[in-house]
């Protein structure tokens, strides 16, 4: 307990003292995890539109493949995109591993079927006749679309969320693509796994306060928004 | 007369290789109110989803204005101009103000200049004090006026109603059917609406198509519709509860003689001697008179019956005679009481021979 407690004094001093490795490690963190979320709502929203109001041969393998990649463990995402960035792989030529580009793609990769997934469940929630209503209003079929993923909106607020919870708390994937190389691509999870490796036990529990409460925060402001606009 | 809006030929389509919908052809007249009825799953929400262009069809054209609509721009363009209400009010998550202006945001009509349009709409469905509400809080009927405010809002040439007041309760549906109405006579909007409560249609409508098996199996002014059924499914779609088989025993003059089991009737209208027919009789038309009275009255049918039942039908009465055949007729609550109609007592039920429309048995 005494342990805990140690841990959680450290992450207090270590954040209102402006530790500059700490905050280093927290902001390649948010960076690196942000755009991968950002990348991911991208592909994984129009992934996921795509496929809840089209309809082709093999839908449903497609949607069974979406839903088997939200639950790939990351470090088997992780496994692949270092094969992939290897120097001697199909994209060795960009020489991204080990860099923090490296641990976006490999985040983005896990996120993106998380909210793929999330949004095909949204936009086919809503009422089929909907899409008829909007195409009689005269919509084309791309002003349709924004206005179906506008309609879904909350349930999407929890793809983000989903999605960025997801990146911002996997380990395997960062530490295999990143290399967790100290003020590089050192974030808060590889490093909390270090310092825990090490005996650091104040240090690491101090990381995973930080993390937690990073994480706390943000899924509160988006949880506020989807709250205060959720229908009565 | 005005000329033709809309024009249907040869319309087929298919829902999973199954025929749900096969229309020959109809034409609809710029103004005209044409109501569509008939009883679930006989095609019509299917005929209208093709009318707006919002299914595949196997084949058929519909015309606008004399020009086919085809796909690509001409559909938008012919989108643009017509409006659709389903019988969810379909709002978006957003205020009553912009839900009502979401036609018009999607032609790219200036903020400004939408202003006016919109609230002229609100207050014509009588939501202007909405205007700022959540689409999501305000009730059923309230839904249902914000979204026949936003189909007028893009002024449609053609609006398609597909069962907009099935899900509202009565005084709720009154109101709006009312305000629809007024809507409609000061606007000169042309409305094709679903429906299988026959009465909105005679309310509302200038013709009715009754819609039969993915068909139209009638296609007339409510009138001729109500009381000139083609068929046996017609006529019992559109209210008429004494369908009776029987064989012309003479005709001459206009007047027929149908001998019905043991009984004859007179009915107006013409047929060969022998052949064997439908007749069709309102209960509206048959009057009923204590037994053994003589009513003064021209009606040809004057038969004497025993009362087999008597339920009330909302703010009326059924009787059901027997009088060789089984007879009905709607009553006053007044007249069950001033006439002491029981179940057993005896009564004189009295039609005209116009008011019996006969048409050849098929297949006779």
């Amino acid at each position: 307990m005494e342990l805990i407690l140690e841990g959680i004094r450290k992450a207090i001093w270590l954040l209102f003292t402006f530790d500059p490795e700490v905050l280093g490690i927290t902001w390649l963190s948010l960076k690196v995890s942000g755009l991968a979320t950002f990348f991911s709502l991208f592909i994984g929203i129009s992934l996921g539109t795509v496929v809840a109001l089209a309809r082709f041969p093999g839908r449903r393998l497609v949607v069974s493949l979406i839903n088997t990649g939200m639950g790939v463990p990351p470090v088997v995402v992780g496994l692949f995109v270092t094969i992939f960035l290897w120097r001697n792989g199909p994209l060795g030529f960009f020489e991204l591993l080990y860099t923090p580009t490296a641990i976006i793609l490999a985040q983005a990769v896990i996120a993106t079927p998380i909210v793929a997934g999330i949004s095909l469940a949204s936009i086919q929630k809503l009422p089929e006749a909907l899409r008829l209503q909007i195409l009689a209003l005269g919509a084309t079929r791309i002003q349709m679309v924004r206005m179906l993923i506008r309609e879904a909106r909350l349930p999407l607020l929890a793809a983000v969320m989903a999605g960025f919870g997801g990146v911002i708390s996997e380990v395997g994937a960062s530490i295999m693509v990143g290399g967790n190389i100290k003020g590089y691509t050192r974030v808060l999870t590889t490093a909390t796994v270090m310092e825990t490796g090490k005996g650091n036990f104040d240090i690491a529990i101090a990381l995973g306060v930080i993390l937690l409460i990073f994480t706390f925060c943000i899924n509160a402001i988006l949880t506020g928004i989807q709250q205060r606009e959720r229908p009565r | 007369m005005k000329g033709v809006i809309l024009s249907v030929r040869n319309l087929k389509v298919s829902r999973g290789g199954v025929p749900v919908l096969d229309i020959p052809g109809f034409e609809i007249r710029t103004g005209e109110f044409l109501s569509l009825i008939g009883p679930n799953g006989t095609g019509k929400s299917t005929l209208l989803l093709g009318l707006a262009g919002l299914i595949r069809k196997d084949r058929g054209e519909i015309g606008f204005h004399g020009k086919p609509v085809e796909n690509g721009a001409r559909l938008l363009d012919y989108r643009r101009r017509l409006a659709m209400v389903f019988q969810e009010p379909l709002l978006f998550d957003a205020t009553v103000y912009e839900n009502v202006a979401s036609g018009l945001r999607i032609r790219g009509m200036a903020r400004s200049s939408m202003r006016p349009v919109i609230e002229e709409n609100l207050a014509l469905f009588d939501v202007a004090h909405l205007s700022s509400r959540s689409a999501r809080k305000i009730s059923g009927g309230e839904a249902q006026r914000t979204s026949l405010a936003r189909a007028f809002a893009t002024n449609p040439e053609l609006i398609l109603l597909d069962e907009p007041f099935a899900s509202l309760d009565p005084p709720t549906k009154e109101a709006i059917v009312q305000d629809l109405g007024h809507a409609m006579r000061i606007r000169g909007t042309t409305a094709v609406m679903a429906t299988h409560d026959r009465m909105d249609a005679l309310r509302l409508s200038d013709r009715i198509a009754v819609m039969d098996g993915g068909g139209i199996a009638q296609i007339g002014t409510p009138a001729e519709v109500m009381n000139q059924p083609v068929s046996e499914a017609v006529a019992a779609f559109v209210g008429v509860e004494t369908i009776l088989k029987g064989r012309v025993r003479s005709s001459a003059g206009g007047a027929l003689q149908v001998e019905v089991g043991s009984r004859e009737i007179f009915c107006a209208g013409t047929c060969e001697q022998g052949k064997e027919v439908l007749c069709f009789i309102r209960p509206e038309h048959v009057t009923i008179y204590p037994e053994g009275s003589r009513p003064d009255s021209s009606a040809r049918n004057v038969l004497s019956g025993t009362i087999r039942s008597v339920q009330p039908i909302g703010m009326l009465y059924r009787v059901s005679i027997d009088c060789g055949f089984s007879l009905n007729a709607h009553v006053t609550g007044q007249s069950v009481d001033d006439l002491g109609l029981l179940p057993g007592k005896g009564v004189t039920a009295v039609f005209k021979a116009t008011a019996v429309h006969v048409i050849r048995k098929p297949g006779a």
